[in-house]
């Protein structure tokens, strides 16, 4: 019976080719409006770690003025001092953790026929790469040992070793940076997390660093952050150790926790951390640490750009006015073939067997929308990447996937159905003899 | 008049004009806000940085080798800069504004730990400062080459001078802002800073903090590897200067590396780029749905012609002229274009309250309503027009034929 309604349906788009053209059209371009901005969010509010998502715990200590808060209402600072972050990583209370800021470092390399140029760089702590699956092309991460003898290793994404090395397997091998050498481990792979989620203090949409270098060394060396650096208390005293004893928060410090139970004891630990240090005189406002797993974080950290919100909310309208639109063609085409219908009627056909028929003939024109809205979408975010094209991250923002694909067909066949709800409805309703009498 | 025949007739067949106003009236609604949007981005826009902007660039210099002199590359290349033919003058700074990287600081009116500051944008600079970056010295003086120091990591005292923006002190000095110059303000809860000038305005590197507009000018180099080369040039000079003065830079020292070089201009364009693309974005949307709308009274129009082409008929067989039948649709447009624009401002003031509260935006201006109103009453009469005059041109004799 569906191969012939579906025949019906088609034919029936053949009857009135404008009308259904135009319904289609008003279809396509509510669903391209609408999906490219769906689609945008979706990349912004996506999972930039799905597998591990939930094991991956934000660490917010509240270090912060007595007087004031770090952020209203009553948030702890977003980033960790150098004293806490430390003491947390020693502590080592956690499956494993991770302490980390982003810097610059400046690459000479051996060629003399090439410039020194700087790159951005992360000064961490070996967990890093296990903690974050960062995949790797060659080699891998350093062993924890190299943190505590500060020995000077590196691990460099796949950009720079393309540079330096010509892209070639370079474990092994040595690098210049700031006039020290250092010893490449590892090259990191196409990695993209979309959020840059365990660091989004300057924004949550960058690219990865360039390159990875020990914590330890980088503080040795007194290279300090390139993100944010908040203070509230004055320094005793002028210089690099003053600055690292200061309660400024300019580092990220993540834990890895399995299960309720885990994160129970490890909030324990950390009240018990700032209790210890309030003891010691810091910490002058009340007990307030947070865990907050990775999508917990994004949400608290709000990345998603208030304006792709704006932007959401006015799609859906403009979807509604074109089904709005839809409805009133159905409408229009309906009533003009009442008299086709009062006939198949008093034929014999059933109200379901009208109401089957009009519901496949939407639903054919709903898909024939949605395969255009696919299109519309498509250039829907080209236009995007083109109005944006001064944000660097822009072009993984307007990806679309297969997800976003069916959810446009599918999108497009519920609200061709739903506009179709009523018409069809009505032609269900249409007397055969009061119709037919004028005929 | 026959407003009640049309909207008895308009009652008989419910359904399509109902669809007709609900799309005007949502079309209203994202009207009205877009307008609000768009109205609030370009006066944001249209601030100026309080710099001579058109004739500013800037780039920076990173010094790696363990030996770098910071003093002497600063004084060097000040030296250097400010000789060449084109350059006003020139200055190191900590950044410039709309560069959206900076250094803002908690300033107080009283010393002590528990008194509450305000925030101002840092800028270091030296007695070139003012000039270089084409501020307007509104009170009290420049700073002097006395005035200047250097300052760096293992400075415990501040540089007591300092010339703050008028805003920075009309919000420190909310009873009197005219009379800052030679008051005293304190930084780091209790270092003093004697106010010695006041600027009309210069930004801070942030266009969406809200202290935007506060800065102080302190008067010291700041001694560290990594310094911004700020330069002003004689208009029509800048584009010329550019790769002049990176070459000459980046051929005097070979411990550093000169990048990152960047126009005022440029910096504008960067700050407000998202702005500017939400300003196209809503536009677009606007006139695509504005567009949508007009098509659909088109479409509704043409069916109720065609399904009233008999009574048409009748009516001019029975007397009415053209004009009266072209007034009729008309005026039916104009009843369900009003109803939707009513319930579209109803809507739109709706949606208005709640976008200010979720996304913190100033409430739109009262008279974009009327204005949208005045729009979509266009926009229907407009797209009813050739439907309704078609209706006019029915011959009275259809009347009579059977259809």
């Amino acid at each position: 019976m569906i191969r012939y309604y579906v025949k019906l349906g088609l034919l029936g788009i053949r009857q009135n080719p404008v009308l259904s053209a135009l319904m289609v059209a008003a279809i396509a371009v509510g669903i391209g409006a609408c999906m490219t901005i769906i689609n945008i969010d979706y990349v912004m509010s996506g999972n930039p770690i799905p597998q591990r998502s939930d094991v991956l715990y934000h660490v917010q200590l509240d270090s912060w003025d007595p007087n004031e808060p770090a952020n209203e209402p009553n948030e702890p600072p977003d980033q960790v001092t150098w004293l806490d972050g430390t003491a947390l990583l020693e502590a080592a209370k956690g499956r494993r953790q991770v302490l980390s800021y982003r810097s610059s470092r400046v690459v000479q390399p051996a060629d003399p026929e090439l410039r020194p140029f700087e790159v951005s760089a992360r000064s961490t702590t070996a967990d890093f790469f296990p903690m974050f699956d960062v995949p790797f092309l060659y080699g891998r991460g350093w062993d924890k040992s190299a943190d505590d003898t500060l020995e000077q290793v590196v691990v460099l994404g796949k950009e720079i070793n393309e540079r330096i090395f010509g892209g070639e397997d370079s474990v092994g091998r040595t690098l210049m940076m700031n006039g020290d050498v250092f010893r490449v481990t590892g090259v990191v792979d196409e990695w993209a997390p979309i959020p840059t989620f365990y660091d989004v203090s300057t924004g949550p949409f960058n690219e990865v660093e360039e390159v990875y270098f020990p914590f330890s060394v980088s503080v040795a060396r007194e290279v300090g952050g390139n993100g944010n650096t908040n203070c509230w208390k004055p320094r005793d005293e002028a210089g690099w150790n003053s600055f690292l004893n200061s309660e400024c928060v300019w580092m990220q410090f993540w834990v890895e926790l399995h299960g309720a139970d885990e994160k129970e004891d490890y909030m324990a630990f950390l009240d018990a951390y700032v209790e210890s240090q309030k003891a010691l005189g810091r910490f002058p406002r009340p007990l307030n640490n947070r865990l907050n797993d990775v999508m917990e974080w994004m949400a608290d950290q709000e990345v998603v750009a208030d304006d792709v919100q704006v932007l959401l909310g006015l799609a859906i309208l403009f979807l509604i006015v074109c089904l709005l639109n839809t409805i009133g063609l159905l409408l229009a085409k309906i009533m003009r073939r009442s008299g086709d219908i009062s006939l198949r009627r008093a034929l014999g056909a059933s109200q379901s067997a009208i109401f089957s028929q009009y519901i496949v003939e939407a639903g054919v024109i709903g898909l024939g929308g949605g395969i255009i809205g696919i299109g519309l979408t498509w250039l829907g975010l080209k236009g995007i990447e083109i109005l944006y094209s001064e944000m660097e991250f822009i072009e993984n923002l307007v990806r679309m996937d297969w997800v976003m694909i069916l959810a446009a067909i599918a999108l497009a066949i519920v609200s061709a159905l739903g506009a179709a709800l009523y018409p069809t409805w009505r032609a269900c309703r249409i007397h055969p003899a009061a119709q037919l009498k004028t005929l | 008049m026959e407003i009640g025949p049309i909207w008895r007739a308009l009652m008989r067949n419910k359904t399509a004009y109902v669809l007709i106003a609900l799309q005007i009236a949502v079309t209203m609604a994202i009207m009205v806000n877009s307008i609000a949007i768009i109205q609030e981005r370009s006066r944001l826009m249209a601030r100026p940085s309080g710099v001579d902007e058109s004739n500013i660039f800037y780039l920076s210099s990173n010094g790696f080798t363990p030996d770098f002199d910071d003093r002497a590359a600063i004084v060097e290349d000040l030296e250097a800069i400010r000789s060449l033919a084109g350059v006003v003058d020139a200055i190191s700074s900590n950044t410039v504004p709309l560069r959206n990287g900076g250094w803002s600081s908690g300033v107080q009116t009283e010393a002590g730990d528990d008194v509450d500051g305000t925030g101002v944008a840092i800028y270091f600079i030296d007695e070139h400062g003012v000039d270089t970056f084409g501020l307007n010295l509104i009170a009290g003086r420049n700073f002097e080459p006395t005035d200047v120091e250097w300052y760096s990591q293992s400075s415990t005292r501040w540089p007591p001078a300092g010339i703050i923006s008028q805003d920075a002190a009309s919000t420190l000095y909310p009873d009197a802002p005219n009379d800052a110059v030679g008051k005293t303000i304190y930084i780091s809860n209790d270092q003093p800073v004697r106010i010695v000038g006041v600027v009309e305005r210069m930004q801070a590197a942030w266009k969406d903090w809200e202290g935007v507009e506060r800065s102080m000018l302190v008067p010291a180099f700041l001694e560290d590897s990594f310094t911004w080369y700020v330069i002003r040039t004689e208009p029509g000079y800048r584009d010329r200067l550019m790769p002049q003065v990176e070459q000459m830079l980046a051929e005097s020292n070979d411990g550093r590396i000169i990048s990152e070089m960047t126009t005022m201009t440029e910096t504008r364009h960067k700050s407000y780029h998202e702005d500017a693309a939400m300003i196209k974005l809503l536009v677009f949307i606007v006139s695509l749905l504005t567009a949508i709308t007009g098509l659909g009274i088109v479409g509704l129009a043409s069916f109720s012609v065609a399904r009233r082409t008999r009574q048409i008929g009748t009516r001019r067989a029975l007397g009415a002229s053209r004009p009266a039948i072209l007034r009729y649709f008309m005026l039916e447009n104009f009843m369900v274009s009003s109803v939707g624009i009513f319930a579209g401002g109803l809507l739109a003031v709706a949606m208005n309250i709640w976008m200010v509260q979720t996304f913190e935006l100033t409430p739109m201006a009262w008279y974009i309503i009327p204005a949208a109103m005045l729009i979509l009453w266009v926009v229907g009469q407009a797209a009813v027009y050739g439907p309704a005059r078609r209706a006019s041109l029915v011959p009275p004799a259809v009347a009579t034929r059977s259809v």
